[in-house]
C-alpha cells in the first residue's frame, strides 16, 4: 500500500484561530453599556401559561420588564400587586441589603471567616418568594439568602450559622452562608455548583409522582450553567414535565470570569430553554415586578401540569464575589453604577413613591429601623459566640450525622479525638 | 432463584411494602433492565414508580437525591459500575454529605444498584470494580453480595437503610457461582444452597460479614465473585482456611475479621479491583494494626493488576485459582 505523504505545512489552507472571550471593560476602562440591549418596559408579550414551549423563542431573546423610566408599572406582565404587597417586598429587599452590609462588616471585623453579599440582586430572590407558596421547595445557590429573609426566617438563626456558634443548627459543620432551613422550604446549600439543579427537578418529580400540589424552584448563576448538571436537569425536567421553576441569575460575573465564558456572547441564557422544549423567559432581574410576574406565571404553569419554566434574570453583581474577592482586579470600577438596569431597591421605592404609597422620609426611617433590627439580631446571635472565640458546638458533635447510626470506626475516631483533647490540657470550650 | 431473580424479588417485595420506593434508571422500565433485574416491575407497579430515564448518570443520581429529600426512597440503577463516574459529584458531594451538612434536616435514603466486576469478557468499561472509590467516601455504605440469598436480604436492608448505599452486584455470578475456572462449564444457582431464596420479606443486616468456611490455618477476606473462587481454591489445596465473605465493606464487620485472624495468625485478602489504594490496602492496614502480635506471616493481597481491565488477556488479569493458589502456598510456607 502506498503511504500518503501529507504536506505538513498545508500552506494553501487558511490558518485557524482560537477565540477567547474578553469582557468589554477591564480595570481603568471607561464604562459604556450602550451595547446592552434593554427593550422598553411593557413590550414583551405575555403568553398563556399553557402555551407550547415552541412559542417562546421571542421571549427568550427579549426581556420582560414592567417598571418603566417614569417608575410606572406597564404592559401585560404588570402583576397588579397591592401597595401593601409592594411595601412588603421593598421591606424584605431593604432588610436583605442591611443584613448583607452588617455581615460583610462582621467578616471584616474577624467575627466570621467568610461572607457573600447579594447586593443588586435583591429582587431576584425576594420577589420570587413573594410569588411562590410557602410550601413550595426552594433549591438555592449561595446568593439567595433573600429567600430566607422574604420567608421571614429568623435573622439570629442565619447569623448563628454565619458565626458557627453554639446556636448554629448546623453544628458549625458548614462554611458560613451555606444555610439549611427545611421548615422554610430552603434546601441545604452545597458548595458544589449546580448540583441542586437535578435535585430540584427530582423533588418536583417526586411531588408529581405522589399527586402532591407543591412545586419546586431552583437557582444557579449564569457561570454555573456550564456545569453538566445543568444539562441533565433540563433534560429530566422536559422529559417528565417536572413542576419546577429553574432560575438563572445572570449577574454578568462568575468570580472574575465575565458571562462570555458561560456562552453569553453567542446567545442568551433563556434561549437555552428553547432547545430543550422548555418555556423560557428572560426577565429584568432588577425589576421586582417583572421577577414577581415571571415567577407567578411559571408557578401557574407548573401547578397546572404544563411543565417546567427556565427564567433568566438579567442583573448585575454590584459587589465582589465574596469577602475573599476584590473585583477591581478584573473589572472596571465604573461598572456597578453604569449598569443600565439600575438598582432594584431604588426602582421599587421610586415606583411606590410614584403611586403616592411611599415617600423618601418613610424609606429613610425604614432603613434606620431595619439597621436597628439587624443590629439587635447580631447582638443576640453573638451571645451564642462568634467564630473561634469559644461557645461553639460540643467537640464530639464532629462525628454526628455522617450516618444515621455511628459505626464502630467513627466511634473509635471520636474516642481518639476526645482523648487527644483531654491530653492537650486545653479544654475545648476555652479555645 | 438466581441472583437476578433474587434482586428482582427484593425490589418487588419492597415496592409492595413501601409506596415511597421507586425504581429508575436506563432501560429499567418497560424493557425490565439489560440484565432483567427489574423485569415485570413497571407492569405491576406502574410508570410513576418504575421508569426509564435519559442517559445521564449525574442526572439519575441528582434526581434521586432530590426525590430522597422529598421523602421518597429511590433505588436508581447505574447500568454498569464502569459508568458511575459521571455521577460521582452527586454521590460524593451530595448524597454522602447531605445528612452531615444539614445536621439531619435532609437525608439521602437512596440505594444505587450497579452491576460490577469482571470475568465476562467485558473489556475496559464493563468489568471494573470501583468499590475502593466509595469506601473512601465518608457518608456512604458499600455493599456487595455473593449469593442470591444474600443479594435479596442485603438489598432489602439497603433500601430500608436511611443512609445512601452503593449496592454492587457481581454480574459474573448473576446466573451461577463462578469458581475461577473459565474453561469449565459454568454452574447454575439452582444447584447451590444459597440459590434457595424465600419469596417474601427477609433481611440480611448491613455491616455483618459471613464466615463461609470455618477454618484454623489462615483467614481469607473476600467478597463478591472472589468468595467462590477462594472456596474452590481452598478445597483443591486442602488447606483449612477460614473464608470470610465481607458482604458490607462500609461499615465493616471488624469483629468477625479480628476474631478470625487472631485465631489463624494468617490473613489473605482477595479482590478483583486493582491493587494500589484498593480496599485490600485498608483491610491489610486494619489487620496489621489490630492483629499484629497474632500474625505469623505477612498479609497477602491477591488482586487485579494496576492496569485497565483488558479484553483478550482477561484470564491473565483476573485473580484466578493459579494466583490465589500461589499466594496460599506463600503464606502457608512456614506453617
Amino acid at each position: 500500500m502506498e503511504r500518503r505523504v501529507a504536506d505538513p505545512t498545508r500552506a494553501n489552507l487558511p490558518r485557524l484561530s482560537l477565540h477567547v472571550p474578553e469582557p468589554k471593560f477591564r480595570p481603568g476602562d471607561a464604562v459604556d453599556f450602550v451595547g446592552v440591549e434593554v427593550p422598553p418596559a411593557g413590550s414583551a408579550p405575555r403568553p398563556d401559561t399553557a402555551a407550547s414551549p415552541r412559542d417562546f423563542t421571542e421571549l427568550a431573546y427579549t426581556m420582560v420588564r414592567v417598571l418603566d423610566e417614569e417608575n410606572r408599572a406597564v404592559g401585560p406582565w404588570d402583576p397588579r400587586l397591592s401597595a401593601d404587597t409592594l411595601r412588603r417586598m421593598l421591606r424584605h429587599m431593604a432588610l436583605l441589603r442591611a443584613f448583607d452590609e452588617r455581615m460583610f462588616r462582621a467578616q471584616r471585623q474577624g467575627k466570621t471567616s467568610f461572607y457573600m453579599k447579594a447586593t443588586g440582586e435583591e429582587a431576584v430572590s425576594v420577589a420570587a418568594v413573594h410569588a411562590l407558596d410557602y410550601e413550595d421547595m426552594c433549591f438555592p445557590s449561595y446568593r439567595q439568602q433573600g429567600l430566607l429573609i422574604a420567608r421571614d426566617w429568623s435573622l439570629v438563626d442565619m447569623m448563628n450559622q454565619i458565626y458557627s456558634n453554639k446556636g448554629d443548627r448546623l453544628q458549625g459543620k458548614q462554611l458560613p452562608i451555606m444555610y439549611s432551613a427545611r421548615e422554610a422550604g430552603f434546601f441545604s446549600i452545597s458548595g458544589n455548583l449546580t448540583t441542586q439543579y437535578p435535585q430540584a427537578v427530582g423533588w418536583a418529580m417526586a411531588s408529581a409522582a405522589k399527586g402532591d400540589t407543591r412545586i419546586s424552584a431552583v437557582w444557579c448563576g449564569e457561570g454555573s450553567t456550564a456545569e453538566g448538571d445543568f444539562h441533565s436537569a433540563l433534560t429530566f425536567a422536559t422529559v417528565y414535565r417536572a413542576p419546577v421553576i429553574m432560575n438563572i441569575v445572570n449577574n454578568q460575573w462568575a468570580i472574575s470570569s465575565f458571562s462570555g465564558f458561560a456562552g453569553a456572547e453567542a446567545t442568551t441564557f433563556a434561549a437555552r430553554a428553547v432547545g430543550y422544549g422548555i418555556a423560557g423567559l428572560r426577565v429584568d432581574g432588577n425589576d421586582a415586578l417583572a421577577v414577581y410576574a415571571a415567577t407567578q406565571w411559571a408557578a401557574e404553569r407548573a401547578r397546572t401540569n404544563q411543565g417546567p419554566t427556565l427564567i433568566e434574570h438579567f442583573t448585575y453583581r454590584a459587589e465582589g464575589h465574596s469577602t475573599s474577592d476584590d473585583p477591581t482586579q478584573y473589572r472596571s470600577a465604573g461598572e456597578p453604577t453604569a449598569w443600565p438596569l439600575g438598582d432594584p431597591i431604588r426602582r421599587l421605592k421610586d415606583h411606590l413613591i410614584a403611586l403616592g404609597e411611599w415617600d423618601e422620609e418613610r424609606h429613610a426611617a425604614q432603613d434606620r429601623e431595619l439597621a436597628e433590627q439587624v443590629k439587635a439580631a447580631q447582638k443576640e446571635a453573638e451571645k451564642n459566640g462568634i467564630l473561634g472565640h469559644g461557645l461553639h458546638q460540643p467537640l464530639d458533635t464532629l462525628f454526628d450525622g455522617v450516618f444515621e447510626h455511628m459505626p464502630w470506626h467513627l466511634r473509635e475516631q471520636q474516642a481518639q479525638m476526645m482523648a487527644e483533647e483531654a491530653a492537650s490540657g486545653r479544654p475545648w470550650d476555652r479555645k | 432463584m438466581n441472583m437476578i431473580q433474587a434482586i428482582n424479588s427484593a425490589l418487588d417485595v419492597m415496592m409492595a411494602r413501601d409506596p415511597d420506593v421507586i425504581v429508575m434508571g436506563e432501560d429499567v422500565g418497560y424493557f425490565g433492565g439489560v440484565f432483567r433485574a427489574t423485569a415485570g416491575l413497571q407492569a405491576k407497579f406502574g410508570k410513576t414508580r418504575v421508569f426509564d430515564t435519559p442517559i445521564t448518570e449525574c442526572g439519575i443520581i441528582g434526581v434521586a437525591v432530590g426525590m430522597g429529600a422529598y421523602g421518597l426512597r429511590p433505588v436508581p440503577e447505574i447500568q454498569f459500575a464502569d459508568y458511575i463516574y459521571p455521577a460521582l459529584d452527586q454521590l460524593v458531594s451530595e448524597a454522602a454529605r447531605l445528612r452531615y451538612r444539614s445536621a439531619g434536616e435532609f437525608t439521602s435514603p437512596i440505594t444505587v444498584r450497579s452491576p460490577f466486576g469482571g470475568g465476562i469478557f467485558g473489556g475496559q468499561t464493563h468489568s471494573q470494580s470501583p468499590e475502593g472509590i466509595f469506601t473512601h467516601v465518608s457518608g456512604v455504605k458499600t455493599v456487595i453480595p455473593s449469593t442470591p440469598y444474600d443479594a435479596k436480604g442485603l438489598l432489602i436492608a439497603a433500601i430500608e437503610d436511611n443512609d445512601p448505599v452503593i449496592f454492587f452486584e457481581p454480574k459474573r455470578i448473576y446466573n451461577g457461582p463462578f469458581d475461577g475456572y473459565w474453561d469449565r462449564p459454568s454452574q447454575n444457582w439452582s444447584k447451590h444452597p444459597a440459590g434457595e431464596v424465600p419469596t417474601g420479606y427477609y433481611r440480611v443486616d448491613l455491616g455483618k460479614a459471613k464466615v463461609v468456611r470455618p477454618g484454623e490455618a489462615l483467614t481469607i477476606l473476600a467478597y463478591g465473585t472472589m468468595v467462590h473462587v477462594c472456596t474452590a481454591v481452598v478445597a483443591e489445596a486442602g488447606v483449612d482456611a477460614e473464608i470470610i465473605d465481607l458482604r458490607t465493606l462500609v461499615p465493616l464487620d471488624i469483629e468477625t475479621i479480628e476474631a478470625s485472624v487472631r485465631k489463624t495468625g494468617r490473613c489473605m485478602i482477595v479482590h478483583e479491583a486493582t491493587r494500589t489504594s484498593g480496599f485490600g490496602a485498608e483491610l491489610s492496614a486494619l489487620v496489621q494494626e489490630r492483629c499484629f502480635y497474632h500474625l505469623e506471616a505477612p498479609i497477602e493481597r491477591v488482586t487485579g493488576f494496576d492496569t485497565p481491565y483488558p479484553h483478550s488477556l482477561e484470564w491473565a488479569y483476573f485473580p484466578g485459582p493459579v494466583r490465589i493458589g500461589q499466594a496460599l502456598k506463600k503464606i502457608m510456607k512456614d506453617a
